[in-house]
């Protein structure tokens, strides 16, 4: 027969996932080794490239030793997470607002342009100027870093509705109300949600910023004072602290992406369905 | 044959059916007079009838259909549904077209469900009815998939279960299955003339293809463009219900043939 199996075997007791995650992880473990062994023959120089081995005592000394990272751990995400909401809210009302009203898109239009074109960082010195040193300049200026992104997906996403399904609405003689409620923002949530994402990740990094500006608390205070005083292994061991949360925040994002728009993934449309149907029989209905 | 062919009326009364749509001179200019979508269209369509549009591209099939819809406004003549002018969108019609506009984060009960919202509270008679309908054009199975795991011929089916989900009477049918392949096609003509027979609805079907027209057509208004004109309405006489074999009939190809030359004389 010509059905045969075409795939290479894989060897016993190995899934071909498995054997992937195995070749990361060595090379990984191979990458680790490089930098361990090239700091201790004097290849990097270790003042700029800590050991590795040294790195991970500072972990252990920042995160129980000292147990210094908690509280600034707390006040930079505390920070983060009230620039990103002040941000959304600010982002998704504005690109609503903008993106239902033709009169106020026609006048803003220019102001978004001239606000996308400039580094909205170079604004943060005014803003401490204006809001003084402390949590409201920072948090301000992670609301200026975030918002773009919601409010441009949400203008886009109320924008772009399906012409087809709007004159279905039309033919319906749906009211303005339920056209929004039933058609256009359902419609938007994925888009917005996909600029919820990005508007997150810049949260963090406005945070970093702000903090690096007041240099008082928070990981990116740590980062640089650590820094300053040369202690790179700390500094690293903050920075890798980071990269995990950054990677935690994308990770989480996404899962409350595929919950909130769950008739653009498989598993979520099979979930709702699912529930649709028992609810249906509870009602008696099937 | 360049003058339209205004339909005697009294075919209309000798079926015993009233009238439920009546047109006379309707035209609809876009542009400030620059293009002329339809002149002069004139016609009678007798209740439960099932009326086929048939013509080029620019032709007016869908003007007309958007015009007795209240979609847009005619610039000239008389139009009037169930005896009432057409003054903007309305209850009496419900309208379906080539793509299915469903709404992607609806099940195809909710799907369906969508213009008794529009109304009111949907209740659990709305709820037996959307789930009934959806059994009447063959998706028993499908209640609760989303559009995105049906295939194209489905979801224009639950889209047709939508449209009658309305209550409206009069069906408007804009190519609706012009965009599925011809075997999906050819069956879904065919249930779509067994569930209008037996909701009893009045169905105006737009589409380009002649032998289509004729098959499910009860009247075929033939239509022309530049600009777009009725320039003959034809009686099909062929009894119901149809087999798919009438059309290799010889009377079937004579009709079609006709039909044909109409579009031969004007171009």
């Amino acid at each position: 027969m010509v059905t045969q199996d075409i795939t290479p075997a894989a060897p016993p007791g190995l899934s071909v996932g498995r054997r992937r995650a195995l070749t990361h992880v060595t090379i990984f473990a191979g990458l680790i080794a490089l930098w361990e062994i090239g700091s201790r023959l004097g290849w990097l120089d270790p003042l700029f490239y800590p050991r590795p081995s040294d790195i991970l005592v500072s972990f252990w000394l920042i995160y129980v030793q000292n147990g210094n990272i908690w509280w600034n751990l707390y006040v930079t995400l505390g920070l983060v997470l009230m620039g990103w909401v002040a941000g959304s809210v600010l982002g998704v009302g504005l690109g609503a607002l903008v993106g239902f009203n033709p009169l106020v898109r026609r006048f803003l239009k220019p102001y978004v342009i001239v606000l996308e074109a400039t580094p909205r960082i170079a604004v943060a010195p005014l803003l401490i100027a204006a809001l003084g040193f402390g949590a409201p300049s920072k948090i301000a200026i992670i609301m200026l870093v975030c918002f773009f992104a919601p409010f441009i997906n949400t203008l886009s996403g109320v924008v772009n509705v399906d012409q087809g399904r709007m004159e279905l609405f039309r033919s319906l003689r749906a009211s303005k109300m339920q056209v929004l409620r039933k058609l256009v923002l359902p419609d938007a949530v994925p888009v917005i949600m996909a600029g919820e994402r990005l508007a997150l990740t810049a949260a963090l990094s406005g945070a970093l910023v702000a903090e690096f500006i007041q240099r008082d608390q928070g990981v990116g205070s740590m980062i640089l004072i650590y820094t300053r005083n040369l202690n790179m292994a700390s500094a690293f061991a903050c920075i890798f602290t980071l990269t995990i949360i950054g990677f935690l925040i994308f990770k989480g994002m996404e899962l409350i992406d595929h919950r909130v728009a769950y008739w653009k993934n498989e598993a979520g449309l099979r979930r709702v369905s699912d529930r649709r149907r028992a609810h249906a029989q509870t009602e008696g209905l099937i | 044959m360049t003058t339209a062919t205004v339909q005697n009326p009294n075919r209309t009364a000798a079926t015993g059916r009233p009238v439920v749509i009546q047109g006379r001179g309707v035209g609809k200019t876009f542009g400030s007079g620059a293009v002329v979508a339809l002149e002069g269209a004139s016609f009678e369509i007798p209740k439960g009838s099932f009326v086929s549009l048939v013509g080029p591209s620019g032709c007016g099939k869908s003007t007309l259909l958007r015009l007795i819809a209240g979609l847009i406004d005619r610039t000239s003549g008389e139009l009037t549904v169930h005896g009432k002018p057409v003054t903007g969108p309305h209850t009496d019609v419900g309208m379906m077209f080539q793509r299915a506009t469903l709404l992607d984060w609806r099940t195809s009960m909710e799907n369906v469900l969508l213009p008794t919202e529009i109304t009111r509270t949907p209740t659990k008679a709305d709820k037996d009815r959307a789930a009934e309908l959806l059994r009447l054009v063959g998706l028993k199975d499908f209640l609760f998939a989303f559009p995105s795991q049906l295939s194209g011929g489905m979801q224009q089916r639950v889209a047709l279960a939508r449209l009658l989900q309305t209550g409206a009477d009069i069906l408007l049918l804009d190519e609706p299955f012009g965009a599925l392949d011809e075997f999906t096609r050819e069956r879904l003509n065919i249930e779509l003339m067994r569930i209008v027979a037996e909701v009893q609805a009045t169905t105006l079907f737009v589409t380009h293809n002649i032998a289509e027209a004729i098959f499910l057509a009860d009247q075929v208004f033939v239509m022309t463009p530049r600009p777009g004109r009725i320039v003959e309405i034809v009686d099909v006489p062929f009894e119901r219900p149809r087999p798919l074999s009438i059309q290799t009939s010889p009377e079937f190809n004579t009709l079609v043939a006709r039909v044909r030359d109409m579009f031969g004389d004007v171009h």
